[in-house]
């Protein structure tokens, strides 16, 4: 059942260590992407999903990030084993990433044209000028930029543009997997409609397997075939959108995020934020993590943390689904 | 499966309207004719280098130029002479004439000077870029060694190595290097590591390029800005520091021509003769200020930023 998966994470955890404090970065997630499957990892600031990716590229910090243990394999090979040459050529070729803000991920001083053949040259050394630049129009062109532009410098470029130009860069050379780190959180939200457009098609074109980082459930709903919410280093929360959107059995704090959404066709004065805050990573409760900030906490809570639970496509990592005394469900409020 | 893609690669274009694209007209400007289109308006810059270029020309043809030699003594009454129709910058104390000695020096002095600083430009930007890329030891190694070098005063330590070598213009350029490549160390080292964190470079290397073309095709670029200025404004100071050496008796030896070593002689005479003070320092200030014009030019130009 694994041959369909391109990316498939097991266990995975990833610590920073400083001299004053270890930080639990990632604790122990499992992931699995199917060959052309989108999957979205949804979550608040300093959950993880950013580590995730960094992992996944093996670009941690070095002086910092540590992955104490899983496995990582993408497309029959792990790549936590690989030697660094093998992981260099995998990256930008095989997996490609497009980072969160377009206006910093562009080098200032190299026109688009250059750093887009760049991508291309790093992986294809054998090529001709006359063939890269070729690719680097269509590439231009894939990504709705007149190949005209490709002598100008980023600051000519809009923020919107830019994100194109680096969506350019990540599919020029073909990935079978690109990590999008939340690509439209700095972009506003009619270029963010575009460009979320723009990615879509071009991963239905190229059949990419895609990871799609971000906060955003509209996000989600528009892209993702499945979706995974991450809550301080763990995934609490796993399915396909039809799951995670329809299911009454929802996580408490998948249900919070739901709840933070502002409805068009509900009549509501405030939204309901989840109260409280992310707990500590260096120093996270004994039971569940979320149990602090629940509205559904019980005494097993803090004392025991959740086993996975699974019904079909969908898991969940909360002790009011574990066993069959059904306790009041949080989805039915709505 | 990759040519297929390559396939709805093409597709691509043929998708996009076939009329727009064949009106598509790029612009192939090269680099160095779009450098040099924002070098022209910048006035000053423009200045600096005709400056330097009537500089060059000048050193370049003294043999045209000049009926003198540098060496050609005079007779007693020719001596310490004000500039006059057949010496315009006078003579010196031996009846030497002095503009053949600012031109013929001015050979030595501005050959050293850039020489020394590109050698100590190399060598101080190459170890300030692996000090600060990759940090951990070799930055404690490199920057530990530096704090031996700088311990020790600069005009000492250039002092030291052109007594321990002997003077001649190739120790000259040692020593000048020696004392100079350290501040490369440090300049380049800070930009590096203000410059890594940045965004791009995080991009650079999750697209797969190795730390070589990082610091190569992404770091020290936008360092050039800061390197450029830097050494211009030391071409000016090695000038200086050259003059204090041949002033001190370890530059050049005499009698070769020297803008410090001429300083050096017509200290004595300041009062009789102050015009062989006026022109080796006209001289050295005219040069390493078309230098700097020139440096503060190259560095708006370089930056596309600053580009309308």
């Amino acid at each position: 059942m694994n041959s369909d998966a391109i990316l498939d994470i097991k266990n995975l955890r990833v610590i920073y260590q400083t001299d004053l404090e270890t930080v639990e970065a990632i604790n122990g997630i499992d992931l699995k992407i199917n060959k052309g499957k989108t999957l979205g990892l949804v979550g608040e600031t300093g959950a993880g999903k950013t580590t995730t990716a960094l992992s996944i590229m093996r670009l941690l910090p070095e002086r910092t990030g540590k992955i104490v243990s899983g496995e990582i394999h993408f497309a029959g090979q792990e790549l936590l084993k690989m030697p660094l040459m093998e992981m260099r050529k995998v990256r930008g070729d095989q997996i490609a990433m497009v980072f969160q803000d377009p206006m910093t991920s562009l080098n200032p001083v190299m026109t688009v044209g250059e750093q887009i053949a760049e991508a291309i040259n790093l992986h294809n050394a054998d090529l001709s000028k006359a063939e890269t630049e070729k690719r680097v129009e269509n590439a231009l062109l894939m990504v709705g930029i007149l190949p005209s532009r490709k002598n100008e410098y980023p600051h000519q470029f809009s923020g919107g543009m830019k994100q194109r130009v680096v969506i350019a860069m990540a599919i020029v050379c073909e990935p079978g997997l690109l990590i999008a780190d939340e690509p439209t959180t700095a972009l506003d939200v009619t270029i963010q409609a575009q460009v979320l457009m723009m990615i879509r098609e071009l991963r239905d074109r190229l059949g990419t397997s895609m990871l799609m980082i971000t906060h955003d459930l509209g996000i989600v709903a528009k892209i993702c075939d499945e979706v995974a919410v991450m809550y301080a280093g763990e995934i609490i929360e796993a399915g396909t959108v039809f799951d995670i959107f329809t299911s009454k059995r929802r996580h408490p704090y998948t249900q919070g995020l739901f709840d933070s959404i502002p409805s068009l066709s509900s009549r509501a004065s405030r939204l309901q934020p989840i109260q409280g805050l992310m707990p500590d990573p260096s120093n996270l409760p004994k039971g569940c993590y979320f149990a602090p900030r629940c509205k559904h906490c019980m005494e097993i809570c803090t004392k025991e943390h959740p086993k996975k639970v699974t019904e079909g496509t969908h898991t969940l990592l909360c002790h009011l689904y574990s066993d069959s005394a059904t306790v009041q469900k949080p989805g039915g409020e709505d | 499966m990759r040519e297929l893609r390559g396939d709805l690669m093409e597709n691509a274009i043929s998708q996009t309207d076939s009329a727009t694209a064949d009106k598509i007209v790029f612009k192939k400007q090269s680099q160095a004719k779009e450098v040099w289109r924002m070098y022209k308006k910048n006035k000053g810059a423009m200045i600096g280098l005709v400056l330097f270029s009537f500089i060059l020309v000048m050193l370049a043809g003294a043999n045209f130029i000049v009926p003198y030699s540098a060496a050609t003594k005079g007779v007693f009454s020719q001596i310490n002479q004000a500039p006059s129709a057949a010496h315009i910058f006078g003579t010196d104390s031996y009846g030497r004439d002095v503009f053949a000695r600012v031109l013929y020096g001015g050979r030595t002095s501005l050959l050293v000077a850039i020489l020394a600083t590109m050698s100590s430009c190399v060598i101080g930007s190459t170890l300030g870029a692996i000090s600060g890329y990759f940090g951990g030891k070799v930055d404690g190694i490199i920057m530990r060694s530096l704090d031996i070098f700088m311990s020790i005063p600069d005009i000492l330590f250039t002092m030291a190595v052109v007594f321990a070598l002997g003077a001649n213009f190739q120790n000259l350029l040692i020593a000048l290097t020696l004392a100079y490549f350290t501040n490369y160390v440090r300049l380049v080292r800070s930009q590096v590591l203000t410059l890594s964190e940045q965004d791009y470079v995080e991009a650079a290397k999750a697209g797969g390029s190795g730390s070589t073309r990082i610091i190569l095709s992404h770091i020290l670029p936008n360092a050039m800005g800061v390197i450029i200025v830097n050494t211009t404004l030391n071409v000016a100071k090695i000038i200086l520091y050259e003059s204090t050496l041949s002033f001190l008796g370890l530059g050049m030896p005499p009698p070769a021509p020297e803008w410090g070593l001429m300083l050096a002689e017509a200290r004595e005479f300041m009062r009789a003769a102050p015009h062989l003070l006026f022109f080796p320092t006209m001289a050295i200030v005219v040069a390493a200020s078309s230098i700097n014009l020139i440096g503060d030019g190259l560095r708006d130009a370089l930056d596309p930023q600053l580009k309308s």
